[in-house]
């Protein structure tokens, strides 16, 4: 799997470590991205927003601000109000335990009455240059009254918290439960030991390098308009847009989404800037552009994680698992963002399993509404918090039962000859290799030498400890018909066209959106060995409405194994077409032609047309078998998953940590991860590192912060603490192969198993480092200081 | 950001003609402080005067007993010199690590003393070294030049024009860095002399301060285990934030000071 190629060369090229195309125009500033575009005569959107976490708006002046130098326009909630405008809608409806749907409260593009977060947007200021639209945003007047405020997931939940929404009582936007109640209770009584915990997984800002950018255009000659902003999936974008916000039909309304600079899900939903930029420009008859500042990203950007689970594991003498239960608590946020509901819930509540065979399982899920920004997907959705929760619980079991963390892990594994796997909480696992992974990551720490290490780690003053996460995830979340009965507002598929041109150079349009993980590169790779062309001769085209079919984006880590299905069945259907051409060129019969690197073949014969010979048959038919066969070689397919994938792995994390500072300093890193087959062995492993990097900036140093009245306490680069390249060693990533059985690539999608897989095996190695001071639990971020009154607080009862 | 009148001016008289001329003047060294504050709407000066090219306020020149920074000269400057890499090794090291590369090309030692930001480094440097601040019109000395939160004694027209440091027999820095901001969560300079030893404390308070204590004992004996378990440091005046708390500061200050100490005596 890791043979090289150079771009140009033929095929075989799956398995090959081909440098991305892209580097060389994002090296070098050449990239183009949504605020590189300039329209002429277009102008500025700045964006007032609210300093309150919740207040009643009592009035808004606008006239100084109109008077401004440069302004030509200002909005408020009341000119979208007067407008009739759609609010920003939720793309899941998750259903109470009781039947009755979420509580899904309105979330205007412009908010006329009353604020709900710091970042709240308030009013429009629309001028000539960014600058004076700036400054005349100083001179809007509001008058706000402020009102008690709902600052975190546990102040929400309290008696006589404030009210974020009137209509959500006690602040809960829906109570969902998953799983056998019964057969758990039952587990739990019949238990050898039940054991106990509750974990945080904090809150964090995912700061894309690209902060968030929109332009509309409403173009008068054509009655249409064009929307360029900073998607992960730009149809999904015009979608609810059009249809629900501004009420503009698919064909009047363009929607591209250029290079984007890094999403991790933060750029998946459509966000209100997004609307008022489109619905501004018809207003005012002039494109108008909107560019984030960074301090804005981290108020409007939606936030990700931020839960409280509270867990119960039931399990044997011997330790197996009888039954888990889970009480998860989930923050959404102020409003409902685009796929809000489905993380705590079919993202997350679902993996419960993890890797191991507990035969019972039930989890609840409340969530819940505060006055922060809103909470979505962040690379892993669901996922990580799962990971999190069950690999801190299974070496909590083995701590309690006195037993090794890895053997109590392999006897809950689900064994190979287990799959396909049916768990208690509704997925069925395809195929996976718990036990290899594991193996892998052993040998790659070099597990034998820890205590070695841990000795001289000791003589340096330090404390070193090992961890461990086994984890399993879902991806390319699907299929639609299922999702659709879970709550979802839309499909799942993924659509692809391959044009083969007359003299055989090849356009691939996918559905699915790169914001940096390289699909320039893996799809055309993709097709130019399905395809037995050259990799030079494949283009592909993403990011513009106008040019690609309807397809769902980029998320989920879903794009080479929804996306890159469809790419393969559009070209089965050209090989198809193509077979049809070649029996005639090489007058045979079509069951005597046989298709094979690039070439159409006679069976038996030396006779043979390749695909280029057969495309300019296609466009240029002069002879051809025009009576059955339309000119042409060009196919679309859309592709409908039956199942997730369900990568999985074996993250180990040495750490070493200072005891008079509390400074934890991961050392060692090892990921042994089981992502299906591989197309790029380099852009798998980039995926993996910049997955860890993440998964170590939560462990260790990122977090949201409020203070109780609502104000946002991390709101810039000084305080928000963003991982870095010197914080950490060279990562071991490895790959052991087991291929998806329900996708014709075989790949199960590697964009978030870093980050999920990781933490938890960060703050287990604290936790081992810590155990002989008595520490048996810490939270995310794990902090100098919390570590260090963790040894005095240990101090004082041990 | 409003609009703003900038000035370049080449001679220190000439700057503070324009500062005292101007409504709401306001002095630019390397901007490292001033310019987010800018960017932020947080200052609305009618005029910026750099002072960066100020001929008079730049270079570095020592006698032996002192070593005298100007003004205008970066961080980058200060640490790769070899005048105070070999006269002040701690020093040198200090401003080696103050933000990054392009901080420390851009920033200047007097702008980050006249902004007087409790967490930067070389407020410990001039408490710590026995600095003397030279402006256009006195001397200060460094004990009295910080008088609170981004408080100084400057009066509001006053130009910093060097700062001489006192060679020591040997000091050194060490800080705990914020994983955010690289400022210091807290910093301590160390540096002994033949009269005694100065310990200069950064970050942790309102502003910089000396521990006296922790000088007392390591006058009487220069070593890491002279500032004992017990010598603690009152949390009661110490900044507490998100990111560290004024008890984990207080706990980091003798600490932070035992490894200043073996630094020192390291080389």
């Amino acid at each position: 799997m890791s043979t090289t190629q150079t771009p140009g060369q033929s095929t075989p090229s799956i398995g090959a470590s081909i440098p991305r195309r892209e580097d060389r125009r994002f090296i070098t500033g050449a990239g183009r991205y949504t605020d590189d575009i300039v329209l002429p005569n277009q102008a500025y959107a700045y964006i007032l927003r609210s300093p309150h976490a919740h207040a009643l708006i009592r009035s808004i002046s606008t006239d100084a601000a109109l008077a401004a130098p440069g302004v030509v326009a200002v909005f408020t909630g009341h000119d979208v109000a007067a407008d009739k405008v759609g609010g920003i809608p939720c793309g899941w409806l998750v259903k109470s335990k009781d039947g009755s749907n979420m509580v899904e409260p309105p979330h205007p593009m412009l908010v006329a009455d009353r604020v709900r977060h710091v970042g709240d947007q308030v009013a429009v200021i629309i001028a000539d240059s960014k600058a004076e639209a700036r400054a005349a945003a100083q001179l809007v007047e509001v008058d706000y009254d402020v009102l008690p405020a709902v600052a975190t997931l546990g102040d929400a939940i309290t008696d006589g918290a404030a009210t974020v929404w009137d209509q959500a009582k006690g602040n809960v936007c829906f109570d969902w439960d998953l799983g056998d109640k019964a057969a758990v209770k039952a587990a739990m009584k019949s238990a050898y030991k039940v054991i106990e915990i509750e974990v945080r997984n904090n809150r964090v800002i995912p700061n894309a390098i690209e902060p968030r950018a929109a332009i509309g255009h409403y173009d008068v000659s054509g009655d249409n308009y064009t929307l360029y902003t900073t998607s992960q999936n730009p149809h999904l974008i015009r979608l609810l847009l059009g249809a629900f916000v501004l009420g503009i039909p698919e064909h009047r309304l363009r929607v591209v989404a250029p290079d984007v600079g890094g999403g991790f899900g933060s750029k998946i939903y459509h966000y209100a800037e997004e609307a008022i930029v489109v619905w501004a420009s018809k207003k005012i008859g002039r494109p108008v552009k909107w560019t984030a500042e960074r301090s804005e990203s981290f108020m409007s950007d939606a936030h990700g994680r931020d839960t409280v689970m509270k867990a119960h594991l039931a399990v044997d003498k011997e330790g197996k698992f009888l039954g888990l239960c889970v009480h998860n608590v989930a923050n959404m946020g102020a409003y409902l963002s685009t796929f809000a509901p489905a993380i705590p819930t079919y993202l997350s509540a679902t993996l419960m399993a993890g890797c191991y065979s507990t035969p019972a399982i039930y989890v609840e899920v409340k969530a819940v509404f505060t006055n922060t920004v809103p909470v979505d997907a962040y690379r892993g959705a669901g996922r990580p918090e799962s990971a999190y929760l069950l690999e801190r619980l299974v070496d909590k079991a083995a701590r309690e039962l006195g037993m090794d963390r890895l053997e109590i892990r392999r006897k809950n594994f689900i064994r190979k000859d287990q799959f396909p796997y049916k768990t208690p909480v509704a997925l069925e696992y395809d195929t996976g290799d718990y036990e290899s992974t594991l193996e892998m990551a052993l040998q790659k720490v070099d597990y034998q030498g820890f205590s070695a290490r841990r000795e001289a780690s000791k003589k340096r003053g330090k404390l070193r400890g090992i961890g461990f996460s086994t984890y399993v995830e879902a991806c390319g979340i699907a299929p639609s018909a299922l999702v659709g009965q879970l709550g979802a507002r839309a499909g799942l598929y993924e659509a692809a066209t391959v044009r083969v041109h007359p003299t055989g150079s090849v356009s691939v349009f996918t559905g699915t959106h790169s914001h940096g993980q390289g699909h320039e590169t893996t799809f055309a790779q993709l097709v130019a060995d399905q395809l037995g062309v050259p990799y030079d001769k494949v283009e592909i085209v993403h990011g513009d409405t106008d040019k690609i079919p309807f397809g769902m984006g980029t998320y989920g880590s879903r794009s080479l194994s929804v996306g890159g299905s469809a790419i393969v069945k559009a070209v089965d259907k050209i090989v198809a077409k193509g077979k049809k051409i070649a029996a005639h060129l090489l007058e045979a019969s079509e069951a005597d032609i046989e298709w094979k690197q690039g070439e159409f073949l006679v069976v038996g014969t030396n006779r043979k047309k390749s695909i280029g010979e057969i495309a300019f048959a296609a466009y240029v038919p002069h002879n051809y078998p025009i009576e059955t066969v339309e000119p042409g070689l060009e196919e679309s397919a859309f592709y409908d998953p039956k199942n997730f994938t369900y990568p999985a792995g074996c993250h180990v994390c040495e750490v070493e940590i200072d005891p008079d500072t509390g400074v934890v300093q991961v050392v060692e890193m090892v990921a042994a991860d089981d992502v299906g087959v591989i197309i790029n062995p380099m852009i798998v492993d980039g995926q993996m590192h910049g997955g860890l990097v993440q998964g170590i900036g939560q462990a260790l140093y990122e977090e949201a912060q409020y203070d109780e009245s609502g104000q946002l306490l991390t709101g810039s680069f000084l305080n928000y603490g963003m991982p870095r390249a010197s914080d950490f060693p060279f990562f071991k990533v490895g790959n052991h192969v087991t291929a998806c059985t329900h996708n014709p690539i075989g790949a199960k999608g590697v964009g978030e198993v870093g980050a999920i897989g990781c933490p938890p095996a960060v703050v287990n190695a604290v936790l081992d480092a810590l155990a002989p001071l008595g520490v048996t639990d810490i939270s995310m971020p794990v902090t100098p200081e919390k570590v260090w009154r963790a040894i005095e607080s240990a101090k004082a009862t041990h | 950001m409003r609009d703003f009148q900038f000035h370049r001016p080449s001679t220190v008289a000439d700057a503070l003609r324009i500062l005292r001329q101007a409504s709401q003047g306001k002095l630019l060294g390397g901007g490292q402080s001033f310019l987010p504050v800018l960017k932020l709407d947080m200052a609305e000066p009618s005029d910026l005067i750099s002072v960066s090219g100020i001929p008079e306020l730049r270079g570095i020149r020592s006698d032996g007993q002192q070593v005298t920074i100007g003004a205008a000269t970066s961080h980058a400057e200060v640490a790769r010199s070899a005048e105070v890499r070999a006269k002040i090794a701690g020093l040198a090291r200090l401003a080696d690590g103050i933000g990054d590369p392009q901080v420390r090309n851009r920033g200047t030692i007097g702008g980050s003393l006249a902004h007087a930001d409790p967490a930067a480094d070389y407020p410990a440097a001039i408490l710590g070294l026995s600095a003397t601040v030279k402006t256009d019109r006195r001397s200060i000395a460094a004990d009295s030049f910080f008088t609170g939160l981004f408080e100084t004694a400057l009066e509001p027209d006053e130009i910093i024009t060097s700062v001489s440091f006192t060679v020591p027999q040997r000091s050194a820095y060490a800080k705990f860095a914020s994983h955010a901001s690289r400022y210091a969560v807290v910093g301590v300079m160390v540096a002994q002399y033949a009269g005694g030893v100065r310990v200069g404390i950064t970050g942790a308070g309102p502003s910089a301060f000396r521990w006296k204590q922790a000088e007392d004992a390591l006058s009487i004996r220069f070593s890491a285990d002279a500032i004992t378990a017990g010598m603690t440091y009152p949390s009661d005046d110490l900044t507490s934030t998100p990111e560290a708390s004024a008890e984990y500061r207080a706990h980091l200050i003798p600490v932070m000071t035992r490894r200043a100490v073996q630094a020192a005596l390291a080389g």
